[in-house]
């Protein structure tokens, strides 16, 4: 869902490419590229706010100013703002309590409070072995309660059942009561929904938290939901002490802005998601997926990630240079270079690492880029000629056997170096037609045709 | 907005820019008064102002993009001198947005039934939008028929039949789980055997991005077109007013997949802006049918353009 935020993002990144100077100008115009990237995800106004105030701050500072491309260096701020916003780990619902822990759902019209309830109790029954009682105070819309006790019966959990002439306060008092009666672990309330400036409802919720004095009050809130997350959010917010929220239908295409914006208003973590409409279509909310989804913007992260590692500014730029014109003039000058500021980097391990969807890449290239095999790279190049290195063409046999001669190591060793090369030259081609770093290191995989000499 | 500090407290327009406050306790132009006081000029800085406002109420980058040009060459034209200028122009410019495609729905029963199919997203308010129409239409003079086209959902069935009994509807329907396009199939044949001017079908709610709910959709579309080549006579979008940008794909998805020819836009009456209904009419100019402004029968008004305008821009 998070799609969407990440080609905007990336489309700043790419504007801003190739800029080589920082002017104020262009500090504020990429900054406002970022308000709106943000501001189209709905991610709510006082959070980009803080997030742009806190990018243009960092912007004005020194990890801009060295940076060569200075829009994914502007990225990758926003990418540090936005983990920070959504929280670094998972948070779990907080039930050690004396049973019956409580649990009460509150939000908007429609946002899910039913279906989450239910799903939260098939959670906590089937991967907790919890026993649960599931509750709807929803006397308003009709058929409300049929609607949880139909789930209820779906996923072999109990529900209470409701006199929808009762008061919400007391369907919820008599609830916990069977609860401790009937030693129920956790019991989940449902409520109707409710809008933030509906005066007798945000009241009535008030009361019924305090009735009920639950240990999680979990503000349910629907991922498309636009700029009014952040008010509505901070209204309920302040009716009820708010311990969590579950963000729902996640399984659509949504920015995901309230994601970001919630927690920002509420400082409740987001401790769960809905996937989809079914009982089981829950998750745990993991801040850091989430952010890696939202910054799945392959080759710009991994650059912005060279640029943080500090490697040579000027050489890297005449690489960039070099890259864009598709590999023309890329020389094994170059290709030494790259391959020095590779070590420089700690290793093209630790780049996957940092790139989205490359997890499972990164163990299988360890070992085969290792610090030796590398410096004897650059050895071999160093031992060439000048002219050699610009055209590299010109190396016959003779010349290799002088340059393996020179270097320690084996013709062909000097042979598998210059296809490397070759295959080098041929990926930048790609990443000038498509597709960036993303599609070179797969090009460089195992099975996806990994150049001889790297991969073995 | 504090008082020491503005400095012509005595003066006319200070005067007046209390004014312009008193009336926009919230909203669009909240503060905007405080931005324009101790200005000699309407610059860049207010229009930018005004733009992150927009996009606050869910205008959307692009329809906000229409609106501020709009303004600045009024602007340039030297006709907006205050606080209460700008507001206006801003009122009118929206106005002149919405008012192509504020269009009533035009309930046609010659050769009936007249039949409404609503889709829409997960929650959206479908169910309650027609409980709400249906009473209308009564009002109206009209019979309607209901039919329990959400199949999946619990107890999505017993919802509309409780709107049914509220509203002394007939409400056809099968149990949770059977076919969603059978289920419209035969309310179709009742409401013509009994001469019923109006049909509304229910669906169950589906994320856009889910090609075979729409798929489903489609089917139910093509099964009324063989009963009644004009039917559906109109396919009516819900849309949550609580939505941001997402409703534009929504809107956009479900347009391309079953020819959606209206739109009704729900939860008006909480603190959201509903201003995505701008972004929808610059790129789409579906018409908008009616607003959802709470949950009770008479919470559904056709849409004003002006009335939406001035409640975006003055709360
Ligand atoms: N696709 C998808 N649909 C969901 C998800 N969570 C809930 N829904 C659907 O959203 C709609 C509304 O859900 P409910 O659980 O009835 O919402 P509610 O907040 O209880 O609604 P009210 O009680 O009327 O305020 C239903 O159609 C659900 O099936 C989700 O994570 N993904
Ligand atoms: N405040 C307010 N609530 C509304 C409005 N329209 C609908 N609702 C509420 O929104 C919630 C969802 O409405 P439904 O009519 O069940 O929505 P739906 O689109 O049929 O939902 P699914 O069938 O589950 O996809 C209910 O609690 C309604 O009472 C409105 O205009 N204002
Ligand atoms: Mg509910
Ligand atoms: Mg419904």
């Amino acid at each position: 869902m998070f799609d969407g935020l990440s080609k905007r993002l990336d489309a700043v990144a790419q504007r801003m490419r190739g800029r080589g100077r920082i002017t104020e100008e262009n500090i504020r115009e990429t900054v406002r590229d970022v308000r709106m990237a943000l501001l189209e995800a709905d991610v709510a106004l006082p959070v980009v706010r803080a997030f742009t105030e806190q990018v243009k701050e960092r912007a004005a500072g020194a990890e801009v100013a060295k940076s060569l491309t200075p829009g994914q260096a502007f990225v990758k701020i926003v990418q540090d703002e936005l983990v920070r916003t959504m929280g670094e780990k998972v948070e779990p619902l907080a039930l050690n309590v004396q049973p019956p822990a409580i649990v009460l759902l509150a939000g908007l019209q429609g946002a899910g409070k039913t279906t989450s309830a239910a799903k939260l109790a098939r959670y906590l029954h089937e991967r907790e072995k919890k026993r649960v009682l599931l509750v709807s105070c929803d006397v308003y819309r009709p058929a409300a309660i049929e609607q949880l006790a139909t789930l209820a019966g779906e996923i072999g959990v109990e529900a209470f059942p409701v006199d929808a002439n009762d008061d919400p306060e007391k369907i919820a008092r008599k609830a916990v009561d069977h609860a401790k009666r009937h030693y129920f672990d956790v019991v989940l309330v449902d409520t109707a929904g409710r809008l933030a400036v509906d005066e007798a409802m945000m009241d009535e919720i008030r009361r019924l938290h305090g009735a009920v004095q639950p240990v999680e009050t979990l503000f349910v809130v629907d991922a498309m939901t636009g700029q009014d997350a952040v008010r509505t959010a901070a209204a309920f917010g302040e009716a009820v002490p708010l311990t969590g929220v579950i963000l729902t239908k996640t399984d659509g295409d949504a920015r995901g802005g309230a994601a970001l914006s919630v927690r920002h208003v509420t400082g409740a973590p987001v401790k769960f998601m809905g996937v989809g409409e079914k009982t089981d279509a829950l998750e745990p909310f993991h801040p850091d997926r989430v952010a890696s989804r939202i910054l799945g913007m392959g080759d710009v992260v991994s650059l912005v990630e060279e640029v943080e590692r500090g490697i040579d500014k000027e050489k890297a730029e005449q690489l960039e240079k070099k890259l864009r014109k598709g590999g023309k003039g890329f020389d094994l000058t170059d290709f030494r270079d790259q391959m020095e500021q590779i070590t420089n980097m700690g290793g093209i391990g630790s780049l996957m690492e940092k790139m989205p969807g490359m997890g499972g890449m990164q163990e299988r290239l360890q070992g085969q880029m290792d610090e030796g095999r590398v410096r004897r790279l650059v050895a071999i190049v160093n031992a060439m000629t000048p002219a050699e290195r610009a055209r590299p063409d010109i190396i016959n046999g003779s010349r290799k056997r002088r340059i393996a001669a020179g270097t320690g190591v084996q013709v062909q060793d000097v042979n598998r170096l210059l296809k490397q090369f070759k295959q080098m030259q041929k990926m930048m081609k790609q990443v000038k037609k498509k597709g960036g770093a993303r599609r070179m290191f797969e090009q460089m995989m195992p099975g996806g045709g990994m150049p001889p000499g790297m991969g073995r | 907005m504090s008082e020491t500090g503005s400095g012509n407290a005595g003066g006319g327009l200070f005067n007046r820019l209390r004014r312009g406050l008193a009336r926009t306790s919230g909203g669009i132009t909240e503060g905007l008064a405080t931005l324009v006081a101790g200005r000699k000029r309407l610059d860049d800085d207010l229009m930018e102002e005004m733009e992150t406002r927009l996009l606050g109420a869910d205008v959307g980058v692009e329809a906000t993009q229409r609106l501020l040009d709009g303004l600045s060459q009024r602007l340039g034209r030297g006709e907006l001198r205050d606080a209460e200028a700008v507001m206006d122009a801003l009122r009118t410019e929206i106005t002149d947005l919405l008012r192509p495609v504020a269009q009533p729905l035009a309930v046609e029963t010659a050769a009936p039934p007249f039949v409404i199919l609503t889709v829409g997203v997960n929650g959206a308010g479908k169910t309650t939008t027609i409980g709400k129409l249906a009473a209308r239409l009564q009002a109206e003079g009209r019979s309607v028929m209901l039919a329990a086209g959400d199949t999946f959902r619990a107890a999505a069935v017993e919802q509309l039949q409780r709107w049914g009994e509220r509203l002394g509807v007939p409400v056809i329907a099968q149990p949770t789980g059977a076919d969603a396009a059978s289920v419209i199939y035969d309310a179709h044949q009742a409401a013509r055997a009994r001469g019923i001017d109006v049909l509304i079908a229910d669906t169950a709610g589906r994320l856009h991005t889910q090609s075979n709910l729409m798929e489903e959709l489609r089917k139910i579309r093509r099964v009324l077109g063989r009963q009644d080549p004009g039917a559906p006579h109109e396919t009516l979008l819900v849309l949550d007013g609580c939505n941001g940008q997402n409703a534009l794909a929504q809107a956009e998805k479900f347009r391309d997949m079953v020819e959606v020819t209206g739109v009704a836009v729900t939860k008006l009456d909480g603190t959201a802006k509903g201003g995505v209904v701008l972004a929808l009419a610059e790129r789409l100019a579906i018409p908008l049918r009616f607003v959802g402004v709470g949950e009770g029968v008479d919470d559904l008004r056709p849409f004003d353009a002006e009335s939406f305008a001035e409640a975006l821009t003055t709360e």
